[in-house]
């Protein structure tokens, strides 16, 4: 037998239930996990062993007196650091954030701790969750394990890493134009986007509010299904939060495809796709057709546009939501001496990254007056008509498909310093925020680079049971067992 | 002002005593220890969210009904950005395209004539913190040493009600300003304490030439924290833009600050171009949607509004001044309408309530509830006047007795010896022996003179010890004497 870091959460959940091992033990694991991988990936900003010991001996301790809260009792996980924690150290990776310790933990950490979870510690992160590369944070790049020249995505790769490696079983990002479903693809592992509203957003650094949702990633699809299990439902404390019962995600992982219509997005078969990529996607889509289901094109005309109103609609957001990093009741604040004003303003451009003072002066920019008509009033019409657009294909097929990202892994550096390459990297990810709808990227293989290629099932909105049920069949079909490099005990042992 | 008509329409803000803030579930406890009623959310922590307060939409729709405003079924959130520090997110929630209220009208009464001042909108919003400045000497934030920051307040719920620019004068603006505040308190959403903070307004003001269609450069006065100040400030404002208008310059378009101290209205100097807000509808808050059925509901459970109350009590009996003044009087209503509605004379009770009781009120700084008149005690004094039992005087002397709490209005007349006489006998009498002492009087009432009848009824009195009825002693006399 393997190492236990390497084991799914639901297999992981088995020899818990049966005695064989402790949460314990598992955390033990992991943590020895990242004691050896750590060093070359930095995945994880902060590692709370204090805090995780705890909540693994709680575990074990429920486990003996035959108290069972579900899937994720006992399971290390880890959190990207835009959730907060109470009284640990949360960053969302931006030196205006340094050392802040929040008074209170966000809605999902909460339902993780009555789950039982083990929270491990808090990943690293694109500052505030932009980026698509995880190299624009305060504290330094996280690494892709299967080339540590290559970049593990962006904004989550720090938690998509963590999976990748089994340094946690499990982990939550947050995706916002595809910062969970992109890092996933890039590491070879599962990462899904739910519907938006179905995830409470309390406690969420806010990037752009209207576009994030927190979504789990996982070694498997059905580790995806017991994490969103725990995390969804609704809140009261975010008024975005639907108010009503979750669908039943994992009701049809076993049921095959066989009468499922799948459609392919052709806008994402063509230009501005790597050929590689797009030939083992349009593989799966066979395979799939050979599993019985029947696959046909389906088009979203307006997907075009996307990227341009998403980079206008999510900076206008994030002018506003980053207002409140002023120096004045948390966080940084300036040395320089001066009047209100200068003080806010020597703390903002000491405390925030080049990247995140670029989107706040776009989104200054599109919503000013004399402005505002042609950028976020145009942005919300394209919005618009993303959505319509997948409406009218949802009226004729059950899913769509696509490529994840346009090509595998690039590398750390190459996209840096232009900007408008790194937004391409959510060409594929960007239209299901834009319309609020689930999706998931699933590994399928690998590239001749020996890169993760993900593959992406896109559902209507709460039609998170269909996309599950064809993310099982392709996560059947793919067979996708290989292990990063660095995950191997073996090869990083010391 | 002759040759000058001036426009001026009101923002009136207002803020609704609820239990708990407006997009949290802090407690509303503005003048608590600084900084005790806040939480991530009002204090705008990272990731807080804000959920919107039902109680508070509630306050919202009570006063766009009493306005006579549409409800729109679904109204939206926008958030209003600039940076200040008291401002916790550095952007305000508020309204913009549709808000909760619209189009509504609020009749007032100037001087006697009603006047329609039509609303354009009243919505909802969140209030900032306190700004403390220390040092510098201003009391403003560009020359303080250090500013206190005190977020009690921050996300307190605050309405809007904003005027069309009907209002032509500083008495009219007074008088809306005072309507406004009776009608939010009748409805019971805020405590409406000019004094305290929880109203205040704004108000914008041009002024133009006579017959002119176009509207002058209108300013914005901040600051105006009385009715009083509203009238003075509005007359100082207009008076300076016709001086500046009529000495060649140009009004320009600002934001003025009123000095209560010194009258006199000052520019806060903001730079040239208006501030540009980036107003977008806040994407942490879904469209407020206000069904039918909770309409219908909330307008069913209206109070009475001080206009109909002053209608029934000018019904009951009381002149428009009086009604006036005891409807803008909780105690004073309260105790009218048990005393009216224990069958005493409306015109009567109105007349002693905003008369001899307030003044007696005054006098000994006693508040009403807390001297032990009550309104039985009303209607039996009100009664014994009108049979002719206790004389005007009499009865102001009993009133402030019972005030006093010497006991019921009967018992403090027998006690202190105040009944009337009107036993004709006994009167008869003294009007005999008065017009034996006055033998001269009674010669000039008879040649034709009126004026010494008034002089014999106050022998008369004299004589009586001020209990007979006047108008008997009166008539007796007349008969006497042939007059």
């Amino acid at each position: 037998m393997g190492d236990l870091a390497d084991l799914t959460i639901l297999d992981a959940g088995d020899g818990l239930r049966a005695g064989d091992f402790s949460s314990a033990d598992l955390l033990e694991a992991v943590t020895r996990r990242a004691a050896v991988t750590e060093a070359h990936l930095h995945a994880y900003l902060t590692l709370d062993h204090e805090g995780a010991a705890q909540a693994a001996e709680a575990a074990d301790a429920s486990f003996a007196k035959g108290e069972d809260r579900g899937l994720l009792q006992g399971i290390p996980i880890a959190l990207k650091d835009n959730m907060c924690t109470r009284g640990i150290e949360t960053t969302a990776s931006s030196r205006i954030l340094d050392g802040w310790k929040p008074p209170y933990d966000a809605t999902v950490v909460t339902r993780l701790r009555e789950a039982g979870a083990v929270i491990t510690g808090k990943t690293n992160l694109d500052e505030f969750a932009m980026g698509s590369s995880t190299e624009n944070s305060a504290y330094g790049p996280t690494r892709n394990p299967w080339n540590t020249d290559k970049v593990p995505g962006g904004s989550s790769g720090g938690s998509a890493v963590t999976t990748a490696v089994g340094s946690a079983f499990g982990s939550l990002g947050s995706d916002t134009g595809g910062s969970v479903r992109q890092p996933a693809a890039l590491t070879g592992v599962v990462g899904m986007k739910p519907t938006y509203g179905i995830v409470s957003r309390y406690g969420l650094i806010a990037f752009a509010s209207s576009l994030d949702q927190i979504g789990p990633f996982s070694r498997s699809v059905a580790d995806s299904v017991a994490m969103l299990d725990v995390i969804s439902g609704f809140d009261p404390r975010d008024a975005t939060s639907i108010n009503a019962p979750v669908p039943n995600f994992g009701g049809s992982l076993d049921r095959g495809v066989a009468g499922l219509k799948i459609g392919v997005v052709t806008e994402f078969m063509g230009e501005g796709i790597d050929p590689h990529v797009i030939t083992a996607t349009r593989a799966m889509a066979d395979r799939l057709a050979g599993a019985g289901a029947e696959v046909v094109e389906a088009t979203l005309p307006s997907v075009e546009y996307a990227l341009s109103a998403y980079y206008l609609i999510a900076p206008a957001e994030c002018s506003s939501n980053l207002a409140r990093f002023d120096g004045i009741r948390f966080g940084h604040r300036t040395q320089v001496e001066g009047t209100t004003e200068e003080m806010m303003a020597h703390t903002r451009a000491e405390g925030f990254g080049p990247e995140v003072i670029r989107r706040i002066l776009l989104g200054t920019y599109a919503l000013s007056a004399g402005y505002y008509d042609a950028f976020y009033g145009q942005a919300q019409k394209v919005r618009t008509l993303v959505r319509n657009d997948f409406t009218a294909a949802y009226g004729h097929v059950d899913v769509l498909i696509s490529p994840t990202t346009p090509t595998t892994a690039f590398s750390v550096g190459e996209k840096a310093a232009d900007p408008i390459a790194m937004y391409y990297s959510d060409l594929c990810t960007i239209p299901s925020n834009l319309a609020g709808d689930p999706a998931i990227s699933v590994p399928i293989g690998l590239d001749d680079a020996g890169l993760p290629v993900g593959f992406q099932v896109m559902a209507p909105s709460l039609g998170e049971e269909v996309m599950y049920q064809v993310a099982a069949e392709v996560e059947r079909l793919a067979g996708f067992t290989e292990r990063a490099l660095l995950a191997t005990s073996t090869v990083v042992a010391p | 002002m002759s040759g000058w008509e001036a426009v001026i329409g009101i923002e009136t803000h207002v803020e609704l005593s609820t239990h708990s803030k407006m997009f949290c579930s802090c407690a509303v406890d503005v003048a608590g220890p600084p900084n005790s009623a806040c939480c991530p959310v009002c204090l705008a922590l990272p990731g807080a969210l804000p959920v919107p307060n039902e109680k508070a939409i509630e306050g919202i729709i009570k006063i766009g009904l009493a306005l006579e405003c549409t409800i729109n079924e679904s109204s939206l959130f926008y958030r209003k950005n600039y940076f200040y520090p008291d401002l916790p997110k550095n952007y305000q929630i508020s309204q913009y395209t549709f808000p909760v209220c619209e189009g509504g009208k609020l009749d007032i009464d100037v001087d006697g004539t009603t006047m329609t001042v039509g609303i354009t909108r009243v919505h909802m919003e969140e209030d900032t913190g306190k700004s403390t400045h220390i040092g510098g000497g201003g009391g403003r934030i560009h020359d303080a040493d250090h500013t206190l920051l005190d977020f009690n307040r921050a996300g307190v719920p605050l309405v809007e009600i904003v005027t069309e620019p009907d209002i032509r004068s500083a008495a009219e603006a007074r008088a809306y300003g005072a309507e406004i505040q009776r009608i939010v308190f009748a409805l019971g959403v805020s405590d409406a304490k000019l004094e305290a903070g929880s109203m205040r307004f704004d108000v914008n003001v041009s002024v133009r030439p006579v017959g002119d269609e176009v509207l002058g450069t209108r300013t914005e006065t901040k600051n105006v924290n009385s009715l009083r100040a509203v009238q003075r400030a509005i007359e100082y404002e207009i008076d300076r833009q016709i001086n500046v208008l009529e000495t060649g310059g140009k009004v320009i378009q600002e934001t003025r600050h009123w000095n209560e101290d010194t009258g006199v209205t000052i520019s806060m100097r903001i730079k040239e171009e208006s501030e540009d807000y980036r107003y977008f509808q806040d994407p942490d808050l879904l469209p407020l949607e206000t069904s039918a059925e909770w309409r219908e509901e909330i307008r069913r459970g209206l109070p009475e509004l001080p206009a109909a109350r002053r209608a029934r009590f000018i019904d009951a009996g009381t002149d428009a001044v009086t009604a006036g003044l005891l409807v803008d009087d909780s105690d004073l209503s309260t105790l009218f309408e048990d005393a009216v509605a224990s069958g005493a004379s409306g015109r009567a009770v109105g007349i002693w309530l905003t008369g001899e009781v307030v003044a007696y009120s005054r006098r000994t700084g006693t508040p009403i509830p807390d001297t032990s008149l009550t309104a039985p005690h009303l209607g039996e004094l009100t009664g014994m006047v009108d049979e002719g039992k206790l004389s005007f005087s009499a009865a102001k002397e009993v009133l402030i007795a019972v005030m006093d709490g010497e006991g019921t209005p009967g018992d403090v007349a027998e006690a202190k010896d105040l009944f009337q006489v009107s036993d004709s006998g006994a009167i008869e009498s003294a009007v005999e022996s008065v017009l034996a002492e006055n033998p001269d009087a009674v010669n000039k009432i008879r040649s034709g003179e009126t004026k010494p009848l008034g002089f014999l009824v106050g022998q008369v009195m004299r004589q009586m010890g001020g209990r007979a009825d006047p108008k008997v002693v009166h008539s007796l006399l007349r008969k006497r004497t042939g007059a």
